[in-house]
């Protein structure tokens, strides 16, 4: 049997090269990429801990999960798109607009 | 033969960590989103191995075939000679680097002081049993059912807005 812990330190080392990728790259489609494995580390735990507490709940808990990261894909691919066609650019240090 | 189930683990869990750096290195989002392909697979057999049959055909289906054609979809749009030049992080990205590091480190200290709670009701026997995706459902329509129609309002909403956001602008002139 694998003890509880290996998953949620595998979970950790995802989330931390998620939130590395996310902190570092110029190009926003490789963080929106790192956003979506961050929340694969997370559900990674959750199922984890589903099974080795005995509980269904963390497996609905990454249901709705994968439904926002769904969602949230579609939206900021969106977003990416919109930006393109007006920055023609992908490039996050290359946007300023908001800048004051 | 014991040795079996942590040989197993020991193989997706390195997989998963190596392509997951994988995902954040390349200079090509096209070799990125093929290497999250195959992490998505790895994640998926994760949760097989962790007696989540539906929630690994759901990692496929969704992320695999959904989610990462969408990335694949936008990353056509990119201009691939300009990317293959330009730097692949950002100046400060040792400071990125530190941040992350801090974070595992701090989650790998509090694990140490972890104590799991009590065992709930769904035993293996009694999922194995009844089998996953029906007592899945079994929770979800009864106990879950108003955030289940709530997901599904955030689903609609997110087809609106990604049909406003991306539509071209009429020019009024």
């Amino acid at each position: 049997m694998v003890p509880l812990n290996w998953y949620l330190l595998l979970s950790a080392a995802v989330f931390s090269i998620g939130v590395f990728g996310f902190l570092t790259r110029r190009n926003i489609i490789i963080m929106f990429m790192s956003i979506e494995l961050m929340l694969n580390a997370v559900n990674i735990s959750l199922v984890a801990f589903s099974h080795y507490l005995q509980d269904l709940r963390g497996q609905i808990l990454v249901f709705f999960i994968i439904t926002v990261a769904a969602a949230e894909a579609s939206i900021g691919l969106a977003i990416i798109i919109a930006l393109f066609r007006n920055k023609n650019t992908v490039h996050v240090d290359e946007m300023h607009e908001m800048k004051g | 033969m014991s040795m079996l189930p942590q040989m197993f683990f020991g193989y997706f869990a390195s997989a998963i960590v190596v392509l997951s750096l994988l995902v954040i290195t390349r200079k090509n989002p096209v070799h990125s989103v093929m290497w999250m392909l195959l992490l998505f697979f790895h994640i998926a057999s994760m949760y097989l191995f962790l007696n989540a049959e539906f929630i690994a055909a759901i990692q496929v289906i969704v992320y695999a075939g959904a989610i990462l054609v969408l990335f694949l979809f936008v990353v056509l749009l990119l201009n691939l000679k300009e990317e293959l030049q330009a730097d692949r992080f950002i100046g400060t990205w040792p400071a990125g680097l530190l941040v992350s590091a801090a974070i595992f480190v701090s989650l790998a200290a509090a694990l140490q002081k972890f104590v799991p709670g009590p065992k709930g009701n769904f035993t293996i026997d009694l999922i194995q049993r009844v089998t996953h995706t029906k007592v899945l459902g079994q929770v979800l329509y009864t106990e879950y059912l108003f955030p289940f129609e709530i997901a599904s309002l955030v689903l609609l909403i997110a087809v609106i807005g990604a049909i406003v956001l991306a539509k071209k602008r009429m020019r009024s002139h």
